[in-house]
C-alpha cells in the first residue's frame, strides 16, 4: 500500500484508452464498476473532443457481484459490437474487475464475433498508464500486423509511431514530422495509433523502418517488429535544433536519402533568436526540468545547449524512462530525480532553488506555490496544454515554439532594463508589471517563497505565467505557510529597498532578512542589504 | 458521438402508487455515465476542515478524484489514496498491517487532523478489506486526538452524491445523545448559503438549530427524540434512516430551491417551531422579493425552453420543478439515478403530468430518447457535454450543480442562470 496524494499516470486502461481513443474504427469494451466512466472526461473535456471515447463498460454493481457479471460482460460486448460495427474489439478489465477474475479475453472469445477481438491484460496492481498505452499498441500491432504487406516495400518508406489521444502535443508534432518526412522525399507508410484505424495496422510491415516519436508509447511495439518484420526504428526524439538536425540524419540513413532537403529550413528561427543580444539575459539562467523521460530528457539538452541556462535539477516521475534520464543527468553533472511522488519533486526543487521551472502541470502548480517562472513541457495534460494553434514541439517548428515557451515566462532582456531606468519616474507603476504580462502583474505583497536570486541585478523572479482560468480554483489554496522572522529595517535601507525593482524586491526583502536571521542581527540597514546581495550573488 | 441509432431492447415502465405520486418511471440498468460516491470528498473535504479522506483503493480511486473536479493541488490535500499494491493483494503483505502504517505515516505528517474517514472503494469492497474494523482498531491507538471513522464511497455501492449520504450516516452513530428540542439541517452547503439559512431561522425565533455536517470535527451537532430533522439534498437516504434510527423526527418539506422550494422549506420550519405567520412573511419578506426579482431576470431566456436531465446528483427532480414552475421551462425526461419516494413526496406532484421520471441509466438508450426528443438543453456529466455540444444540443454540466452554490432565496437566481448561460451563449456565437 502506498500513500498517495496526486498520481502523475493513471492506471493501465486508461493508457488503453488513450489508444482506442486516438484511433478510429476500434472499440473497447471494459469490464468495470460504475464510476470508471470518469475516464470519458479526460478525453472529452481535456481535449474537447467531440465524440465520446470508443469506450463501453460494463457497469456492474455490488448486487450483481453475487451472480452473473461475466454474463454482463458477455451482452455488454455482443451490444457493442452492434452498436458500433468495429473494425476490431478490444477486450480487458479495470482494478475492480481483474479482481473478480471473469476473463474478459476468454468470454469474448467465446462469443467468436466476426472481427478481430483483442485481449488486454493490464495488471492495475503493478504498472501504469504509459505501461498501459505501451502494451496496448503493442497487442494490436501483434494481433492484426500482416506480415505479406512486406512483399515490395520501399526503402524510403516509413511508419510513425507513438502519438495516441490525451498526449503532449501530438497532434502537431506528428504533423510536424510527416511533413519533414515528406520533405526528405519518405514515405509515410502508416501513422498511428491516432489517427490509424485497424485495418491500418495491417499493413504496418509495408515500411521499411519506423519512426519512433514517444517511446513510452511505441517502443515495445517498434521493438518487436524489428524481430518480426526486420524494421529499425529511431533513437533520436526530435526536440529541439540539434535533435531535429540528428533525426534527419537518422531517417535519411535509414531511408538511404539525402538529408540535406530537410537541414536547409528557412523557417527554423530559433538558433538566430537564442543568439540575438537580447536573449543575452537568459545565461545561466537556472531551470528544473521534470516530466516524461521523454520531454524531460530532450527538454534540458535545449535548455542547456540552445537557450544558454543551466540545468539544476531533471528528473521523472517514469521509472521505466529513468536510464534515458540518468544519462541526460550524468551528462549535465546532475543527479536524477526519479520520482511520482510530487512531494518529493516539490522538496527537490525548493532545494535546488530556481528561477524557471519546466514540467507538468502539477510542477506548474508547485511553480506557481513558490512563486517561480514556469512553463509545461510534458504530459499530464491539461485543458489548455491543447491550444487551438498549430503548437508542435518537435521539429524545426517545435524548437520555435519552445524558444517562446521557455522565454515568455521570463522578463524580457530590455524590459527589465527600461524598467530600471524608469522606476523614479512618477508616471511609473510598479504594480503594472511587465507589459506582455501586465494581466499577471504580482501583488505587491507576494514574496516568493524561495530562491537565492540576487539583488537588483536579473529580474528573472517574476511570479507570472500563462494561466488559463481553469477549474483548479475550485478548490482554494490552502495557507503556503510562510515563515518570515520578525526584523526591523532601518528607514535607509527602506527606501534603498523600494529602489529595487518590483519584481526582485520581494526576493531582495527575504533575502536580506534571511541573511540577517541567520547571522542573529535583529536591525537591517543598507549595509546589510548589499552584504546579503554579495552574499547570494552568484 | 457513438452510434446514436436505435437502441433495442426491453424497458420497464412501472405503473403504481410511488410514495404518493401516481406517475409512471422508466426504470433502466447498463451503462452508466455517472461518477461513484468517491467524488463527495471533493466538496466534504472542504466542508469539514479537519478532516482527512483516505481512499483504500487503487490508482484508478486516486485518478478519478484529482480528475472527477479537474483538480490540481495548490497545497497539500487533505484526502488521499492508500494505494493497494500487488503485494497486498499476493497476501505478501498484510493488507491491514499496511493500512495502519500508512495511516501512522499520514499522522506524523498532518497532527492536525481530527477526524479520519477511511473510505471504501469497489476494489477494497471486493477484497472485503473490513474498513469498520480497521477504524475500530486505530481508534484504540489515536483517540482522542483523531477520530477514525469509515464509510464506503465504492462505485459498486455509491452513485456520486451517494457518497456524501454514505460519509455523513458514518457520522451518527458518533453524534452525542440530546432531549433538547431542536431543528437540525442535513447536508453539507457551502458555509456561506448555511448562515444564510441560520440567520433567517434565528429571526423567526428558531434559535436551536444544528447542521450535520458540523464544519470541523468539534462541532458535530447532538442529536435525540425532540430533534427535528430536514433534509437539504435529496440524496441523504441512509443518513435519514439512521438519524430515525436516533429517535429524531423527519420534518417533510420542498427542497429549498428556488423562491418557492425555499419558502416552503422554511416555511415547515416554522410550522413545527410556532413561530407565527407574520413573523415568518417578515422575515422572508426581502429575500424572498430579492429572489423573485433575480429569477425574473432570466425568465425571459428559459421560459418556453424545453430541458432533459440526464442522471447524475438526484437533485433533478427538485431542480425540475423548479425550472417549470419559476422559470416556465418545459422539462421533457428527468433522470436520476435513484427516485426516493418518500424524500420526493412533495417534489413528484408537482412536476407537469407529461414529465418522463426515469430512475436508473442505460446511457445509449437515453441518447436515443433524446434524439427523439430535441431539448433545447440537457443537464448531463462532463463526460457527454462536448460530445452532445458537438452535435448541436445545448447542455449544462451536472456537477456544476453540486459544485455552486444553489440553495436558498439569495442562490435562486444564479440557479436560474446556470440554465441560461448556456443559452444566452447559443444566441451571441456567431462562428
Amino acid at each position: 500500500m502506498k500513500l498517495t496524494m496526486w498520481t502523475y499516470e493513471g492506471p493501465p486502461h486508461i493508457g488503453a484508452m488513450r489508444v482506442a481513443t486516438g484511433m478510429k474504427g476500434l472499440h473497447y469494451v471494459l469490464h468495470a464498476p460504475q464510476g470508471d466512466t470518469y475516464a470519458d472526461l479526460l478525453f472529452t473535456m481535456i481535449e474537447r473532443r467531440g465524440a465520446r471515447p470508443p469506450v463501453t463498460y460494463t457497469t456492474f454493481q455490488a448486487r450483481d457481484l453475487g451472480s452473473d457479471t461475466a454474463e454482463m460482460f458477455k451482452n455488454a460486448a455482443k451490444d457493442a459490437y452492434e452498436r458500433e460495427a468495429p473494425e476490431a474489439m478490444m477486450v480487458g478489465a479495470s482494478c475492480t474487475a481483474e479482481l473478480i477474475q471473469d476473463d474478459p479475453g476468454g468470454l469474448a472469445k467465446a462469443l467468436d464475433l466476426p472481427c478481430p477481438t483483442i485481449p488486454l491484460e493490464l495488471p492495475s496492481y503493478s504498472k501504469k498508464e504509459n505501461w498501459g498505452a505501451a502494451e496496448t499498441f503493442y497487442r494490436l500491432c501483434r494481433t492484426l500486423a500482416d506480415p505479406a504487406t512486406a512483399e515490395g516495400r520501399e526503402q524510403a518508406s516509413c511508419n510513425i509511431l507513438g502519438p495516441t489521444a490525451l498526449g503532449f502535443r501530438h497532434r502537431d508534432d506528428t504533423a510536424e514530422i510527416k511533413a519533414l518526412l515528406t520533405t526528405l522525399g519518405i514515405k509515410v507508410n502508416v501513422v498511428a495509433p491516432m489517427p490509424a484505424r485497424p485495418s491500418d495496422l495491417v499493413r504496418l510491415p509495408a515500411a521499411a523502418f519506423n519512426v519512433v516519436l514517444y517511446p513510452e508509447i511505441a517502443e515495445t511495439a517498434a521493438r518487436w517488429m524489428e524481430r518480426a518484420f526486420k524494421q529499425p526504428f529511431t533513437k533520436v526524439v526530435p526536440i529541439g535544433v540539434g535533435a531535429t538536425r540528428e533525426f534527419i540524419a537518422e531517417v535519411a540513413a535509414l531511408a538511404g536519402v539525402d538529408p540535406e532537403p530537410a537541414l536547409d529550413d528557412d523557417n527554423s528561427r530559433m538558433p538566430w533568436w537564442s543568439r540575438s543580444v537580447d536573449s543575452n539575459y537568459l545565461t545561466g539562467k537556472r531551470v528544473f526540468v521534470f516530466g516524461d523521460a521523454t520531454h524531460a530528457a530532450a527538454i534540458a539538452r535545449v535548455c542547456a545547449e540552445e537557450m544558454g541556462f543551466r540545468v539544476v535539477g531533471l528528473g521523472t516521475y517514469s521509472r521505466e524512462g529513468a536510464r534515458t534520464i540518468r544519462a541526460v543527468a550524468k551528462d549535465l553533472e546532475l543527479e536524477p530525480l526519479i520520482t511520482d511522488d510530487y512531494l518529493e519533486v516539490e522538496a527537490a526543487i525548493k532545494a535546488a532553488e530556481p528561477e524557471m521551472v519546466l514540467g507538468s502541470q502539477m510542477e506548474r502548480h508547485i511553480a506557481k506555490r513558490f512563486g517561480i517562472s514556469c512553463a509545461v513541457i510534458s504530459a499530464p495534460v491539461h485543458v489548455q496544454d491543447f491550444p487551438a494553434r498549430r503548437s508542435p514541439v518537435m521539429g524545426f517548428e517545435g524548437a520555435n515554439v519552445l524558444f517562446d515557451t521557455l522565454v515568455h515566462p521570463l522578463t524580457m532582456g530590455l524590459e527589465e532594463h527600461l524598467l530600471t531606468m524608469f522606476r523614479e519616474d512618477h508616471e511609473f507603476s510598479d504594480e503594472a508589471g511587465a507589459s506582455h504580462l501586465a494581466a499577471h502583474a504580482p501583488r505587491p505583497s507576494a514574496a516568493p517563497a524561495v530562491s537565492s536570486e540576487i539583488l537588483i541585478a536579473p529580474p528573472s523572479a517574476h511570479a507570472a505565467m500563462a494561466d488559463g482560468g481553469c477549474a483548479e480554483d475550485l478548490i482554494p489554496a490552502e495557507a503556503a505557510g510562510l515563515e518570515m522572522p520578525a526584523l526591523e529595517w532601518d528607514s535607509d535601507a527602506q527606501k534603498e529597498l523600494k529602489k529595487i525593482p518590483f519584481f526582485v524586491r520581494g526576493k531582495a526583502r527575504q533575502n536580506t532578512e534571511r541573511y540577517a536571521a541567520e547571522r542573529g542581527m535583529s536591525r537591517i540597514t543598507v549595509e546589510t542589504l548589499y552584504d546579503a546581495k554579495a552574499h547570494f550573488g552568484r | 458521438m457513438n452510434a446514436p441509432a436505435r437502441i433495442k431492447g426491453p424497458t420497464t415502465l412501472v405503473h403504481g402508487p410511488r410514495g404518493g405520486c401516481d406517475r409512471p418511471v422508466l426504470k433502466e440498468r447498463g451503462q452508466r455515465e455517472v461518477f461513484c460516491g468517491l467524488t463527495g470528498i471533493v466538496w466534504l473535504h472542504r466542508k469539514i476542515q479537519d478532516a482527512f479522506f483516505l481512499v483504500v483503493g487503487s490508482r484508478t480511486c486516486a485518478h478519478l478524484l484529482q480528475s472527477a473536479a479537474g483538480v490540481m493541488i495548490f497545497a497539500e490535500p487533505r484526502f488521499a489514496t492508500a494505494v493497494i499494491d500487488e503485494r497486498d493483494l499476493a497476501g505478501l503483505a498484510d493488507a491491514h498491517d499496511e493500512l495502519d502504517r500508512v495511516v501512522t505515516e499520514l499522522l506524523a505528517r498532518r497532527p492536525d487532523i481530527k477526524l479520519l474517514f477511511l473510505v471504501g472503494s469497489c476494489p477494497s469492497e471486493v477484497i472485503k478489506l473490513d474498513l469498520a474494523k480497521a477504524a475500530e482498531r486505530l481508534n484504540r491507538n489515536y483517540h482522542p486526538a483523531t477520530r477514525v471513522l469509515a464509510y464506503s464511497g465504492s462505485g459498486i455501492e455509491t452513485t456520486f452524491t451517494e457518497g456524501e449520504d454514505a460519509c455523513l450516516a458514518s457520522l451518527v452513530p458518533d453524534l452525542a445523545a440530546t432531549d433538547a428540542s431542536q431543528l437540525l439541517l442535513v447536508g453539507a452547503l457551502p458555509d456561506i448559503v448555511e448562515d444564510q439559512f441560520l440567520r433567517m431561522l434565528s429571526a423567526m425565533g428558531i434559535d436551536s438549530v444544528a447542521v450535520l455536517p458540523g464544519r470541523n470535527a468539534d462541532a458535530m451537532p447532538a442529536v435525540g427524540p425532540n430533534t427535528s430533522y430536514m433534509l437539504l439534498q435529496p440524496f441523504l437516504t441512509e443518513t435519514a434512516a439512521r438519524l430515525a434510527g436516533r429517535g429524531a423526527q423527519y420534518l417533510p418539506a420542498l427542497f429549498p430551491f428556488g423562491a418557492a422550494g425555499t419558502r416552503a422549506f422554511l416555511a415547515a420550519a416554522a410550522a413545527r417551531f410556532g413561530v407565527s405567520d407574520e413573523t415568518f412573511e417578515a422575515v422572508i419578506a426581502a429575500p424572498e422579493k430579492r429572489a423573485h426579482e433575480a429569477i425574473a431576470r432570466h425568465r425571459p431566456t428559459l421560459a418556453g425552453k424545453s430541458i432533459s436531465f440526464f442522471p447524475d446528483s438526484q437533485l433533478e427532480p427538485p431542480l425540475a420543478r423548479f425550472l417549470a414552475e419559476e422559470c416556465d421551462m418545459r422539462p421533457i425526461e428527468v433522470g436520476s439515478p435513484y427516485l426516493h419516494r418518500q424524500h420526493l413526496a412533495e417534489e413528484l406532484p408537482r412536476l407537469p403530468q407529461d414529465v418522463r421520471l426515469s430512475e436508473g441509466q442505460d446511457v445509449d438508450r437515453q441518447l436515443a430518447r433524446l434524439e427523439d426528443d430535441g431539448p433545447d438543453l440537457t443537464v448531463c456529466g462532463l463526460g457527454l457535454a462536448n460530445p452532445l455540444e458537438a452535435r448541436g444540443y445545448r447542455t449544462k454540466w451536472a456537477i456544476e450543480l453540486i459544485f455552486s452554490p444553489i440553495h436558498g432565496f439569495e442562490q435562486a437566481g444564479d440557479l436560474a442562470e446556470l440554465f441560461a448561460r448556456p443559452l444566452q451563449r447559443a444566441e451571441r456565437l456567431a462562428v
